[in-house]
């Protein structure tokens, strides 16, 4: 299958004093055309930081310390995101790799109207267009992702319009460019769960139409059913399960995946007490040696409190860094 | 400036237009009067002044207050209240162009500082430590005393020990507004740095700085009339409030009217200053807001 993008090994540490914490530890991952990746796992895990990675915008004193991520642009020219050089980054991102937050009512400038904001993106990678060609792609953006009164909405400032059309927003300014790649971290977090899925169903339908691919980053199951093909498991900075989004629901392998899938609350099972890993996951700087999952695995054994298991393939396409399923121990 | 346009506009357009909501503020719309006033008076200075601030006169030395000279006169018989008019020009003036220096350069400390972490904002943000560390009169003073007196180092000097207050505001406010998601998104679209600079951390990191500077023109009024208090200031015989004061002290006792009225328009102009910047941070303030 053609991959737009192939992360190999990505490794991201942060500063503390003068000692180097690792917070992303030899992460790789591929997203296939006009595929949705999905990033599962807790709050700081290394999800977002990875997105941020991608585009150079980690902040300081966060830094990409090892590995690589070749990105395949709309003109087939294959580069490495991690040392692009900063005017090229530029030209990459918003163009090539667009990226919707979380919080849609903050992530747009309150000070602008919301086709000043569309006009700027369209501005930085297209000056010459004229204002008329602008008013027509803004609105064709609007229109397809679905919002009414089009020309009213140009015209409002980010706190009159509600939470899910901000987003709609959000949205049609990541792919007015047509972007090749669209990361979407956390979005539909801060919405309602009707709105959530009005949002979702958007993206997928845009992701086909537009001919984009799609890195889905949240900690919510459900978003990744709705959504992805092929899923990865973060836990404490590395990938502890990966597989294709049926497989991983119907066969988990990790217990720690296991544990994710049983903390979903469901409206037709019985009213038992919602489920929950106990313990938090371990900040980084304070990682084992070994299994890091461990002291939160009710399977723990001995091997597991010396060992770090191998991420290996426990079923076809199905890879798993867990002892349990894995023959051979790794340093 | 447009991207201050551009936040009053935007509050017009809500239909609660800062200015129309500063005059409703009663300490607002006081502080509103009384600046007004004293640019009135200092701006048609020729035409209100009754008499040459410099022309001497012996035989009306010291003279009370009288219809013939109404805040009196000084031990040269010098006219009083024209001193006085004039002087606000001297104040005004001197108050304007040194908050101008000190906000123009502290902001773009401020904002170098707040966007570039790291060894800039070290660097910078311990230069304005040591500026600050000193009392700010006395910095003025010293830096008055290298560069020798004029109006012109006057304001220099006072516009230095001033550039740390602004600096460390805009600092405070940029990193604030930096860490917001709209900037990131500004960043993921493809932004440049400046364009982030110019067009969204600069309008959204403007309201304190407005009210800063508010506070400053009467701390700088306030320390040009110290100075020439102090005979660091503006030289005779150029009226000034502070060394109209200077001047006034030997004579405080057989002439208390060449005291009261140069400290009542320094009480009058400090205070409109300050109840208008208060005025300003309430307005500016969304939280206040209902």
């Amino acid at each position: 299958m053609e991959h737009v993008l192939e992360i190999t090994d990505l490794k991201i540490s942060t500063l503390r004093g003068k000692e180097t914490v690792p917070l992303l530890d030899k992460v790789s991952l591929k997203v296939g055309r006009q595929q949705c990746l999905g990033i599962v796992g807790e709050s700081g895990c290394g999800k977002s930081i990875t997105a941020s990675a991608l585009l150079q915008l980690l902040p300081y004193p966060l830094s990409v310390t090892g590995g690589s991520a070749f990105f395949t642009a709309s003109s087939q020219a294959r580069m490495d995101l991690l040392t692009l050089p900063p005017k090229l980054m530029r030209g990459i991102r918003g163009r090539e790799i667009a990226m919707i937050f979380q919080e849609p009512m903050t992530s747009l400038d309150p000070i602008f109207t919301i086709q000043q904001q569309m006009f700027e993106a369209l501005h930085f990678h297209y000056p010459h267009m004229t204002h008329a060609d602008r008013m027509d792609k803004s609105l064709s953006m609007l229109r397809k992702v679905n919002i009414p009164r089009p020309e009213q909405t140009l015209a409002s400032y980010p706190h009159q319009l509600s939470g899910g059309q901000l987003q709609r927003i959000m949205i049609a300014i990541a792919l007015m460019n047509n972007p090749r790649l669209l990361i979407a971290d956390e979005p539909t977090t801060a919405l309602d769960v009707t709105i959530q899925m009005q949002i979702l169903e958007l993206m997928n339908e845009l992701k086909e139409t537009n001919d984009a691919s799609v890195i889905m980053i949240t900690h919510d199951l459900g978003v990744i059913a709705e959504t992805s093909q092929h899923v990865a498991v973060f836990y404490a900075g590395h990938i502890v399960e990966e597989a294709p989004v049926n497989e991983l629901f119907h066969h988990p392998q990790h217990p720690y995946t296991k544990g994710l899938l049983q903390s979903i609350s469901s409206l037709t099972g019985d009213s038992r007490q919602l489920y929950a890993i106990p313990g938090i996951v371990p900040p980084g700087g304070s990682w084992a040696a070994h299994c890091r999952f461990a002291a939160r695995c009710s399977h723990a054994s001995g091997r597991c409190l010396t060992d770090m298991p191998a991420l290996t393939e426990a079923a076809p396409g199905h890879f798993c860094r867990c002892f349990l399923h894995s023959q051979e121990v790794e340093a | 400036m447009t991207s201050k346009e551009h936040i009053i506009g935007r509050r017009l357009s809500r239909g609660d237009g800062l200015l129309k909501q500063l005059w409703q503020d009663p300490l607002g719309r006081a502080g509103f009067l009384g600046i007004a006033l004293i640019i009135l008076l200092a701006v048609f200075a020729p035409l209100i002044a009754r008499y040459d601030v410099a022309q001497i006169n012996a035989r009306s030395r010291l003279a009370a207050p009288s219809i013939t000279y109404w805040f009196g006169t000084d031990n040269f018989g010098r006219d009083i209240f024209s001193r006085i008019i004039y002087g606000a020009r001297v104040s005004l003036i001197v108050g304007l162009v040194s908050v101008g220096i000190a906000a123009g350069i502290g902001y773009l400390f401020g904002l170098a500082a707040g966007y570039f972490e790291g060894r800039v904002e070290s660097a910078i943000m311990m230069l304005m430590d040591i500026i600050f560390a000193f009392p700010s009169i006395l910095l003025a003073l010293l830096i008055v005393a290298v560069l020798g007196t004029s109006v012109v180092n006057t304001m220099i000097a006072i516009g230095i020990v001033n550039i740390p207050v602004f600096a460390r505001t805009v600092r405070a406010s940029v990193k604030a507004v930096k860490g917001t998601d709209y900037i990131a998104n500004a960043r993921s679209v493809g932004l440049k740095n400046g364009a982030i600079l110019l067009r969204h951390i600069t309008p959204n990191a403007l309201a304190p700085f407005t009210v800063q500077a508010t506070l400053a023109l009467s701390g700088a009024i306030l320390t040009e009339a110290t100075m020439s208090f102090l005979g660091l200031g503006i030289q005779p015989p150029s009226p000034s409030w502070g060394s109209m004061l200077s001047e006034a002290r030997t004579y405080m006792e057989i002439a208390p009217w060449m005291v009261v009225f140069p400290a009542l328009f320094i009480i009058l102009t400090i205070l409109s200053f300050n109840i208008l910047g208060d005025a300003l941070r309430d307005a500016l303030d969304p939280k206040l807001k209902l």
